[in-house]
């Protein structure tokens, strides 16, 4: 028998849900005709309550337990499993925490994952980008229970409002005992999330220093409310954290406006942003590949030009 | 201690790849093939831990055609000490690969399974985590820095927003990002010392191992192709295109 019941494992920080799982619910929706979220958590009644209010779900299973508390990838993917055999779909968002543990899910289901699905073509059938976004493959499952990570990018938020699903509480799973957490460095700071934000400035390699990365490029995301990314060369070289680099292996955006600053755009940095609505490219060398994709081009100093754009905005 | 590393043969990271009109794939015939960057972290990883005292031997896996071979050798040019080839012409999902693996895992009984977080090619970054879950072990995927001591294994990763830090029991599977280390170049001894290490050929038949795929292919295309937009003259017109045709700012 097969079901068209959908269930989305949501990202959230015990006290809210993050904007990839609303991307995720939507890709639910045109999966299956009946969306459930696990929260899977600590204390995290607030965020299945967020989840609860989320437009097209109709029921949140509320899993709470410490051993929930970092969603650790042992104990998480048991508590999916343990919900698995009620559903067609298991969809997660392509985050690090989704691509963590959907293919444990998958492996234990003794099914395939389709990762980074970016359209549902049909109930059974899937768009995926491969080869750094080069290639659109378009693939189909027979499995019984499809396991997808959904790139948050490709499907817009379900609206966070309007929703009135029910809460079920379930029983947490044990600790698996394999693995602890230790700790976690998050950067905090006012910038939007560089996945989700509106826009987004990005810096290469050109920057040249930590410092002058910062110095030329934070006034200029400070003034259009942005967040911060980065060309893996320029995480490389040590200028930004790791965490903002834009590229195939790193973050994936598609902001309304992208600025890229000093990136020459090879073609793993245009994987991770070349969805973008509006693409801006600034960079001396004319031939710079970043041109061939930008809407607005301007070939100039960047360390000139930022800080014009910067006093004209 | 023993580590078993797997090593992916892919197309090098530099070539522009061509999808085929018809809809079929890719085109890889005459390009150049490599070693999949992340797995070449993860040798160079588990070289450095042998050199440290940690490990005492690295084994590199490859599954998949026959050519799969110069990629294992490429592996014990970085210093890996064997080589085992799984050999198959059948295509290899990530599942299938996990499988293999894990059937390895049973005979070699390593300590540590480091693995690239994603190949290149199909972008999937699922074969550590489903290697983790089919042999029950613990799982550290995306890791910037391994510390090895007391049986465990204390791992870095790279998480949304920044690092966290999770410690394993050991046996493990590791997965491995961009910043873990920057790999050696082989020099020529080594290669040359390469081609006489002991190189292995296994089938997935003798494995026990099905690696049927389970996902139909049913076409590959080229992406909508973003066309190149103006080049401005100045500041002042970029603004006024920002705010006036495009209304993002």
């Amino acid at each position: 028998m097969t079901t068209r019941k959908v269930l989305v494992v949501a990202e959230h920080d015990h006290v809210s849900i993050r904007m990839a799982t609303r991307n995720t619910v939507t890709a639910a929706l045109a999966c299956g005709d009946e969306v459930h979220v696990l929260v899977a958590g600590d204390n995290a009644s607030e965020a299945a309550q967020a989840a609860a209010r989320v437009h097209g779900v109709s029921k949140v299973l509320h899993a709470d337990a410490l051993s929930l508390a970092e969603g650790l990838a042992e104990n998480l993917a048991a508590q999916v499993l343990a919900l698995a055999p009620h559903y067609g779909y298991i969809l997660f968002p392509a985050t690090s925490s989704g691509k963590n543990v959907a293919p444990c899910v998958a492996a234990l289901l003794d099914v395939a994952q389709i990762s980074d699905v970016v359209r549902v073509v049909s109930s059974d059938t899937f768009e995926r980008p491969i080869y750094a976004g080069n290639a659109i493959a378009t693939v189909q499952s027979s499995d019984p229970v499809k396991v997808i990570t959904v790139r948050p990018t490709a499907f817009d938020a379900a609206s966070a409002e309007g929703g009135t699903a029910c809460i079920e509480p379930l029983d947490a799973v044990a600790d698996s005992g394999l693995s602890a957490f230790v700790e976690r460095f998050v950067a905090t700071n006012d910038r939007p999330e560089l996945a989700g934000a509106r826009i987004v400035v990005s810096g290469g390699r050109a920057l040249g220093s930590s410092e002058k990365f910062l110095d030329v490029l934070t006034p200029l995301a400070d003034k259009l409310g942005a967040a911060l990314g980065a060309s893996r060369a320029a995480v490389d070289a040590g200028y930004a954290p790791n965490d903002w680099q834009v590229g195939q292996t790193g973050k994936i955006v598609a902001p309304q406006l992208y600025i890229a600053c000093g990136i020459s755009g090879a073609i793993q940095h245009q994987a991770g942003m070349k969805d973008s609505r509006v693409i801006v490219a600034i960079n001396k060398d004319p031939d710079a590949p970043i041109f061939e994709i930008a809407d607005y081009g301007l070939e100039a100093d960047l360390f000139d030009a930022v800080p014009q754009l910067v006093a004209a905005l | 201690m023993k580590a078993l590393v797997a090593v992916k043969r892919v197309v090098d990271f530099n070539v522009k790849i061509r999808v085929k009109p018809d809809g079929s794939g890719v085109d890889l015939a005459g390009a150049k093939m490599s070693m999949n960057p992340f797995d070449e972290i993860a040798i160079e990883e588990a070289v450095r831990l042998k050199e440290k005292g940690v490990l005492s031997e690295v084994i590199a896996v490859s599954c998949g055609v026959g050519a799969c071979k110069d990629t294992l050798r490429a592996a014990m040019a970085i210093g890996a000490d064997r080589g085992i080839l799984v050999e198959t012409d059948v295509e290899l999902q990530p599942l299938a690969v996990a499988k293999l693996l894990k059937a390895l895992v049973d005979r070699e009984q390593p300590q540590l399974v480091i693995l690239g977080k994603q190949a290149i090619d199909g972008d999937c970054n699922q074969t550590g985590q489903m290697l983790a879950a089919l042999a029950g072990l613990p799982q550290a995927t995306f890791a910037s820095k391994v510390e090895i001591a007391d049986g465990r294994a204390t791992v870095t990763r790279e998480v949304d927003g920044g690092l966290e830090t999770l410690r394993l029991t050991l046996p493990a599977v590791i997965t491995t990002d961009l910043r873990l280390n920057e790999p050696r170049y082989a020099t020529l001894p080594n290669i040359m010392k390469a081609k006489s290490k002991p190189l292995d050929t296994v089938t997935p038949a003798q494995l026990g191992v099905d690696v049927a795929p389970r996902l139909r292919t049913i076409r590959i295309v080229e992406p909508a192709k973003r066309s190149a937009g103006i080049k401005v003259p100045d500041i002042a017109t970029l603004i006024a295109k920002l705010k006036n045709e495009a209304k993002v700012i």
